[in-house]
């Protein structure tokens, strides 16, 4: 029931790798690694979900924040390797139509 | 009268708890017989419930306890969540809820606005009683003997 957050610094791009449950517990967490990203003009952040095989709304609200953070910043966010059930709750509330998901699990890994 | 199994729970109305109870529920639908999808759904709609509890508690600086009960019946899961807390204003909650619509700007999007909206499109029926703090009652149907629910389904169209 825990979130492991791994930065990965790519000069322009910032990645992060998340392993394990989004929710009210770990959702804070999730937000200050991720916000302070989303601040740099230019920059390109992605969220790797491969790892992450629990979501619930507070999890929806950080990449809200997010989100608004990259259109007052000039940055990009693009969610990448989201699992079927964690990539469902996008839809269910139309958040995939304003955030750049892709779902598929990339090759290789 | 209709028998059942019944289990509560008591919880302090702290974050960290959420997980406790949604294993907690995971392990009573899995002995139920739902499927790995509606154990998902189940998990995703009573972690929203309660994290709203303990938000809730949160906010008021009341450190209180949530309650979960489980009706564990032969057709179906119902499951309630009670906060001692302050009551909120219902109407407009359920006026806030809703999938994001393309005309909405994203400015206006509420970063808490879908835990209620989530179970009701997780959940077959969903009943909140805001006399005294906040109850959530929350039913799922076995699959299999599904009957009679469809007057109460909330539609899910996407």
């Amino acid at each position: 029931m825990n979130l492991n957050i791994e930065r990965i610094d790519n000069g322009e791009t910032q990645e992060l790798k998340l392993a394990g449950e989004i929710d009210a517990y770990t959702a804070p967490q999730l937000k200050e690694a991720l916000l302070p990203l989303t601040k740099n003009e230019g920059t390109t952040v992605v969220v790797d979900f491969e790892g992450v095989n629990y979501m619930d709304s507070t999890g929806l609200g950080v990449f809200i924040s997010a989100l608004k953070s990259t259109k007052e910043n000039n940055s990009d966010l693009r969610l990448v390797a989201l699992q079927e059930r964690v990539r469902r709750l996008f839809d269910i509330t139309g958040l995939d139509s304003i955030i750049d998901i892709e779902s598929t699990v990339r090759g290789g890994k | 009268m209709e028998s059942f199994d019944f289990i509560e729970m008591k919880v302090p109305a702290r974050a960290e708890y959420v997980g406790v109870v949604r294993l907690s529920t995971s392990g009573i639908a899995n002995r139920m017989g739902f499927s790995y999808e509606e154990i998902e759904d189940l998990k995703v709609a009573i972690s929203e419930a309660l994290s709203n509890a303990t938000e809730h508690a949160y906010k008021t600086g009341d450190d209180g306890e949530v309650t979960i009960g489980f009706g564990v019946y032969q057709d179906r899961l119902e499951v309630m969540v009670a906060d001692r807390g302050g009551s909120f204003d219902l109407q407009k909650i359920k006026k806030d809820i809703g999938p994001y619509e393309n005309n909405q700007s994203i400015e206006d999007l509420r970063e808490g606005g879908f835990g209620l909206f989530l179970i009701e499109a997780l959940m077959d029926k969903v009943e909140i009683k805001n006399d005294y703090g906040v109850i959530v009652l929350m039913t799922k149907y076995l699959h299999e003997n599904e009957v009679d629910i469809n007057d109460d389904q909330i539609s899910t169209t996407q």
